[in-house]
Parts: C-alpha cells; sequence; structure tokens
C-alpha cells in the first residue's frame, strides 16, 4: 500500500543523492516534497506538520552538511523519524496482551465498514493458532445479518460462537457472552461491535457501556488503511471515549498509501498491533513499525518476507534444496517443489511487494498482471513430464514437448517458455551455490525467482 | 424527495463535520487582511476536508484572485469558497436516470470492501419502490459471509423479491438468471449486489467484468447503469478506486456513502474535477430513508458551513 510514497521519497532523495553537498535550501525543497507526498498519502495536516518540523530540525544540522553522502543521511533521519512515529524506537511486534484472568475480553470497535467482523474473525483464527479457546461474539444489533456474518465466520474459523437471541441489546450480550465464556472455559471472548461514526454520542456511549459491563482487556480500533484526513479525528474521538489499547489496521493488500496509519499512530499514542492483508481468514499479520518505515522509503520489506516464507516452507524441503543447490544440481522436480511453496506462500503480488528494490517498478508491477494462475499452468506442464524427463530436461525434444503440451492443456510455445524459465533459474542456481548459503539467504528469495514467472517482467 | 427533511439532516450531518473547518475558517479570517499567509492556512484547511492538493491550490487561487489584500469576513471567505465549489460539483449533481423503456434496467453495484453497496441497494429499492416501481435485488455478493442474508432483510423491509444463490456460487450465472427472470416478469429495476473487491486485484475485477460479460448476453445494453459506491472517509485513494473501476468496468455513476457526520466529503470535488462522473446520491445514515439525491448548492454551501 505504501508504495507509492515510497515512488515519491525516492523521487525526491534520488534528486538529493546526486549532489554532492547539501544546503539548507536542498533540505527545505525535500521536505517541501515529503510534506506533499505525506499529504497526498493521506497522513493527516497536523501530524504532516509535526513531522516535518522534526526532521527539518534534524537534516539542517551539520550531520546532514557534513556527511559523505547526504541524501543518504537525509533518507535515515526521515526513515528514523518515520520509525518514531509508527512504533517508537522499540521497533517490537506487539501482539494482543493476554496477561490477565480467562476468558480474556476483546472489544472491537471502528467505524462501518472498516472491516471489524472479518478482523475478528482473523483473530480467533491467529489465536487458535496460539492453542486459545476462542469465543466470538456479535454485538451488532443493527446491521441486517450482521451476527450471521459472524457465525458464518466463526464456523469457518472453527471457533466458538456465541448463539444468537433476537431481540437481546449489546450489553446483554456482551455479558452473556463472558458467562458463556467463564462457564465453558474459554481462553479469549472476543466482541464484534457494530459500525459506529465516532460522532454519534447515543452508539459510542453504547459501546462505552459495554466497556463497563465487560471491562475489555484489549479494545482494538479497526481502521481502514484508505482512511483520509479524518483517521486523526475518528482515532481521537475513540480513544477518548472508549478508551483503546491498540490499532488494527485494514485492507493494507489495497494500493491506498496509508497514511492513516501514521497519524492514528500519533494521535492516540497506541500500538497498530495487526495488519489487514486480504480476504482470507488467516491475512492478518503482526505490525513491525522499522519494516513499515522501511517500506515507506522504498527499502522493501525483507524481514516480513523471509518470515512468512519461513514459516510457509517446510523446513526440511527447505534443507534438502538448499543442498542440491549447494552441490549445484536444480531439476524441474526442484522448481516444481518452489512453485508449490511460493503457492504455498500466498498471492504472489504480496510477496514482490515485500521484496527490496522493486519500489521504483510499481508501474511495471501493476502493467506485469503477475498472475497465479499462470504458476498453475507452469505446474501443469512439468506435471505433464515423467519423472525421467523432470530429472533431465535435457531430453525433452520437439515430440516430448508436443505430448507434454497436450497433457497439460497449453502449447509448445509454454512448454519453451517454461524450460527457458527453467534455465535461467537453474542458473541463478548454479551462481548461489558458489555464493554458499550464507550468500544464499542473503540474496532472499529475489534470487530463486525464475525470471518472468508468472507472466511477470519483475524477475530481472 | 428534496423536502425539508433532507435538507436539514445534510445540514446537520455535514454541519458535524464541517464544524471544524468552519470553525478554522472562523479564526482565521475574523479582523485579518487575506495576504499569502492567511492563504497558505487556507489552502491547509481545504486539504483536511480530504479535497486534495490541487483542488485546494485552485479554490485558493480563485480566492487570492478575487480578494487579495483586502480585509476579508469569514463570511466573504465562504461564500466564494462555496461558489467555486458548487460550481465544480453541480455539473456532477445528476440523479439515477430511469429508462421506463428498459424492461428491466439493471443496474450493476460495485465497490471496495465495505464502501456501503449493500446498504444503498436496500435504500434505493425502498426508494423506487414507493415510487411504485416493481423492484428485484440480486444477491451477487456471493463470497462474504452472510451478505446474501443482509440483502434479503433489506428486500424484506422494501417489499422486494430478492434473488440468490448458493454461498460462493457464481455470480454471473446468477446474475443471468435473475435478468432472464426479470426480463419474463417485466420488472423495471434490477439492482445487482456484487463482492466487495480491492480495485487493484486484478482478478477479481476481472472476475467483475465476467458479470458484465454474461449479463450483455441476456440483453447487449446492459448493465445500463454501473454504480460505484464510494465511502466518504476515504481519503486520496478514491481517485484510484474510481479511475479503476472506471477503466475496468466503466462505471456510470457515483454514490457517495457516510456522509452523516464523519468526512466532509472533500474528495468529492476533487473527483468531479477530474472523472466528471455524475453523482447520483449520497448516503446520510442508516435508515432506509437516508439516501439523498445529491445536490450541488447545498452540498458546497453545508461542506464550508454556510446556512
Amino acid at each position: 500500500m505504501f508504495q507509492s510514497l515510497s515512488d515519491r521519497l525516492t523521487k525526491v532523495f534520488g534528486k538529493l543523492t546526486g549532489r554532492g553537498a547539501l544546503t539548507e535550501t536542498d533540505v527545505t525543497e525535500a521536505l517541501r516534497e515529503v510534506r506533499v507526498a505525506l499529504l497526498e498519502a493521506d497522513v493527516a495536516l497536523p501530524v504532516v506538520k509535526d513531522f516535518i518540523a522534526k526532521v527539518k530540525d534534524r537534516a539542517v544540522g551539520q550531520d546532514v552538511l557534513r556527511s559523505i553522502t547526504p541524501g543518504q543521511m537525509v533518507v535515515k533521519i526521515v526513515h528514523d523519524e518515520l520509525v518514531a512515529v509508527l512504533g517508537g524506537a522499540e521497533g517490537v511486534a506487539a501482539g494482543l496482551d493476554l496477561q490477565a484472568v480467562p476468558p480474556v475480553p476483546v472489544l472491537m470497535v471502528g467505524l462501518q465498514g472498516s472491516g471489524k467482523t472479518t478482523t475478528s474473525a482473523k483473530l480467533a483464527v491467529r489465536l487458535k493458532a496460539d492453542r486459545k479457546k476462542v469465543l466470538l461474539a456479535s454485538l451488532d444489533v443493527y446491521r441486517p445479518a450482521a451476527q450471521q456474518q459472524l457465525e458464518i465466520l466463526a464456523g469457518q474459523a472453527q471457533v466458538g460462537s456465541l448463539p444468537i437471541v433476537a431481540g437481546e441489546m449489546p450489553v446483554a450480550i456482551a455479558k452473556r457472552a463472558m458467562d458463556v465464556g467463564r462457564r465453558e472455559g474459554y481462553d479469549v471472548v472476543i466482541l464484534d461491535t457494530a459500525g459506529r461514526l465516532h460522532i454519534d454520542q447515543e452508539l459510542m456511549a453504547e459501546v462505552a457501556a459495554v466497556r463497563d459491563a465487560v471491562n475489555p482487556h484489549e479494545t482494538l480500533l479497526v481502521a481502514d488503511a484508505m482512511t483520509g484526513q479524518d483517521a486523526v479525528v475518528l482515532a481521537r474521538e475513540f480513544n477518548e471515549k472508549v478508551g483503546v489499547t491498540g490499532i488494527v489496521l485494514t485492507r493494507v493488500d489495497g494500493d491506498s498509501r496509508g497514511g492513516a496509519a501514521l497519524s492514528m499512530r500519533q494521535v492516540t499514542g497506541r500500538p497498530i498491533k495487526y495488519l489487514g492483508l486480504g480476504e482470507k481468514l488467516d491475512a492478518l499479520e503482526v505490525f513491525h513499525p522499522d519494516r513499515l518505515a522501511g517500506r515507506i522509503l522504498g527499502m522493501g520489506d525483507v524481514v516480513s518476507l523471509v518470515e512468512k516464507a519461513m514459516s510457509t516452507f517446510e523446513q526440511d524441503e527447505a534443507e534438502k534444496l538448499a543442498k542440491r543447490i549447494q552441490k549445484g544440481k536444480f531439476d524441474l522436480e526442484d522448481m516444481l517443489t518452489q512453485l508449490k511453496q511460493v503457492e504455498k506462500m500466498g498471492d504472489l503480488k504480496g510477496i514482490v511487494a515485500m521484496l527490496p528494490g522493486l519500489g521504483k517498478m510499481g508501474d511495471q508491477l501493476k502493467n506485469a498482471n503477475i498472475d497465479n494462475k499462470a504458476m498453475g499452468r507452469q505446474k501443469a506442464i512439468i506435471l505433464s513430464m515423467t519423472i525421467k524427463e523432470r530429472r533431465n530436461p535435457d531430453l525433452i525434444k520437439a515430440s516430448r514437448k508436443r505430448r507434454i503440451a497436450a497433457g497439460s492443456g497449453t502449447d509448445v510455445q509454454d512448454v519453451n517458455k517454461l524450460l527457458k524459465q527453467f534455465q535461467q533459474m537453474a542458473d541463478v542456481m548454479k551462481k548461489a551455490s558458489k555464493l554458499g548459503v550464507k550468500g544464499f539467504a542473503r540474496h532472499g528469495l529475489g534470487g530463486l525467482m525464475p525470471p518472468g514467472m508468472g507472466g511477470g517482467r519483475f524477475g530481472r | 424527495m428534496s423536502g425539508k427533511g433532507w435538507i436539514g439532516k445534510l445540514k446537520a450531518g455535514l454541519g458535524k463535520s464541517t464544524s471544524r473547518m468552519t470553525q478554522g475558517l472562523t479564526n482565521l479570517f475574523t479582523k485579518r487582511k487575506l495576504d499569502e499567509d492567511a492563504l497558505e492556512e487556507l489552502e491547509e484547511l481545504l486539504i483536511t476536508s480530504d479535497m486534495g492538493l490541487p483542488v485546494a491550490a485552485k479554490l485558493v487561487k480563485e480566492l487570492k484572485r478575487q480578494r487579495f489584500g483586502q480585509d476579508v469576513s469569514p463570511e466573504d471567505v465562504k461564500a466564494v469558497l462555496a461558489e467555486e465549489i458548487a460550481v465544480i460539483v453541480a455539473t456532477v449533481a445528476k440523479p439515477l436516470e430511469l429508462k421506463p423503456q428498459r424492461k428491466p434496467q439493471v443496474v450493476l453495484v460495485v465497490g471496495v470492501n465495505g464502501a456501503g453497496k449493500t446498504t444503498t441497494i436496500g435504500k434505493m429499492a425502498q426508494f423506487y419502490k414507493e415510487q411504485g416501481l416493481s423492484v428485484t435485488l440480486v444477491a451477487g455478493d456471493t463470497f462474504r459471509a452472510a451478505a446474501v442474508e443482509q440483502l434479503k432483510v433489506w428486500g424484506e423491509r422494501a417489499h422486494c423479491p430478492v434473488v440468490s444463490g448458493p454461498a460462493n456460487g457464481d455470480a454471473a450465472g446468477l446474475a443471468f438468471d435473475a435478468l432472464t427472470k426479470a426480463q419474463r416478469d417485466g420488472t423495471d429495476l434490477l439492482f445487482i449486489d456484487t463482492a466487495g473487491r480491492l480495485h487493484n486485484k486484478s482478478d477479481l475485477m476481472a472476475e467483475l467484468q465476467k458479470v458484465i460479460r454474461v449479463i450483455k448476453k441476456v440483453d447487449a445494453d446492459a448493465p445500463h447503469d454501473v454504480l460505484l459506491v464510494l465511502d466518504a472517509t476515504v481519503g486520496q485513494n478514491a481517485h484510484a478506486q474510481v479511475a479503476t473501476f472506471l477503466e475496468m468496468v466503466q462505471i456510470s455513476g457515483l454514490v457517495l456513502t457516510k456522509l452523516d457526520g464523519t468526512a466532509r466529503g472533500g474528495v468529492l470535488v476533487a473527483l468531479a474535477e477530474k472523472f466528471a462522473l455524475p453523482v447520483h446520491a449520497i448516503g446520510i445514515g442508516e435508515g432506509a430513508g437516508d439516501l439523498r439525491p445529491f445536490d450541488a448548492r447545498d452540498y458546497a454551501r453545508s461542506l464550508v458551513g454556510l446556512e
């Protein structure tokens, strides 16, 4: 989402790095563009002003003027300040605090359509993976079928769902949820509330009443990453009227610049705890301020990528592959394994967005139409080969190609394309084997991806 | 339709939201010359309404041309601003055009997740039903849990039939069947709800294109309207949403939701300038009657805090 802001800052500082020395005028000029970029990114004006002032104070000092690469220095100052605003220097991933007597009540609040219900279910999935027994309860008695929605999601997440009692009001539902939670030995009770405008006094009072009734250990403000200037007001209001302990930013998989994150973080002083990154129930990630700041500046979210890869790749498979690569061996079977692994990691675009150095390729990426279906085709092609062919691709000549194409429902061109990609990949693997395992890790997944995989042009 | 009630409600709604901006303007221009500093502060105030830099700059420039160096009162500033804003948005204030010769007129409703598509359809169903038209709703959001149930509740309220299929079923096939049936029944209006989708997900956008392709097999002119539902609390990303939905599914008009209070909806001014797409209606509340036609002058005056 923050790609566009990265682009802008990259451009701004591209200009700066091109020069030897940096004058105060340069800094002022650069920061004016940062200001515009931040405003275009929907960072709230007061937050922008504050941010610019702090960066300027630090940038127009001796550090920048005396440093050898002034542009880098300014990038660092902007980066540090972004980290400070986003999460504080600790940069520790702050998940939910569940250090309380179970069942621990967690209250979800936010505007209509911000994604509370989906986030509640995602959170339940996450907590369930941590071996917590979770009960979901919807207090949304206003939006038609909202309670059914949560009930269905609870079923999908395979967690408990508070039986719906028609006509019951939110405070009563909350109390019943806690009773059931205690009686049936739940660890966490997630209370999903109705969407409400922060200026709606009546509904704000209602959610405050719910808070008083159950005394939630965590109150999460769920907000859309696309939110505009109003983010600062809504965050303040919810924090003052209900008391927020953390923020969940949703639709981060969109292309909004997500300045709302900065605004809300700054104004509430509460941590951003999770990011919603897709419609699937496992598309919820812990927020890392330092990484996000890096992403804003176009540095790529390498750490997140590695972590994601780690949890998805089966360890032994990865080790096996690493050993083969070390020996300089890489055949179509390995490529197939890799395709499967990449598929498991989820949307390819999500992964590409995390790769460093791709910030400038935003437009290309948009046009590249990276398509997970293309990966499916590639898999089909390999699966239509015999084991012998996969182990020894040189065997594959014209008539075999025709058979493989027919078997996989593609044509010979596709088979050729795949073989070419395989060859390029194999070359990369050879290089990787020379670098050794450490070098391999450093070059990360970028090196593992065949150029043009999935029909995209991002691999180069 | 444009009775006292709705203007009052819009004012109450926008009034709440604009009070801060209005307050700002009042503070800014009481006993003051309109100089560069004042203009810069003014531009910033406009920015906080999500209007975006280019439009804010344009409005400020116009104000400068008319009033620079003069002693200005807040009322003057507001009047000039409201006029300028009204000029920009007046061209797009067009209610949904009814095409009675179409049986049915097919209205496809699209937008990102949580924008308020289903609620908007519910409100529209009620509105047109009260005008004596026969309305059918198609629960095309087969993805989100309970989206079908949500639309069914609205259908019951408005006494409109709701066509639905199995969960995770094919939305295009559902639309095909619903349209075929609506043609047979001589229905006036067919509203097709769709699953929310982020505009940057090309596979989901392709799915939407498929719905349109399939609809065209029944009626080559359908859908007659493609409405993009936009959340007023969204900031500059609204531009990307409109641009992409326009390109991919040729949206024909906008509905701006959640204008009741929080956001200033200033982004609408920028959208009007850039895309000139008709704004058919605005949503100012959760009730069935809270969808209203978009009135340029009232909107502009409410936005700057003029009575």
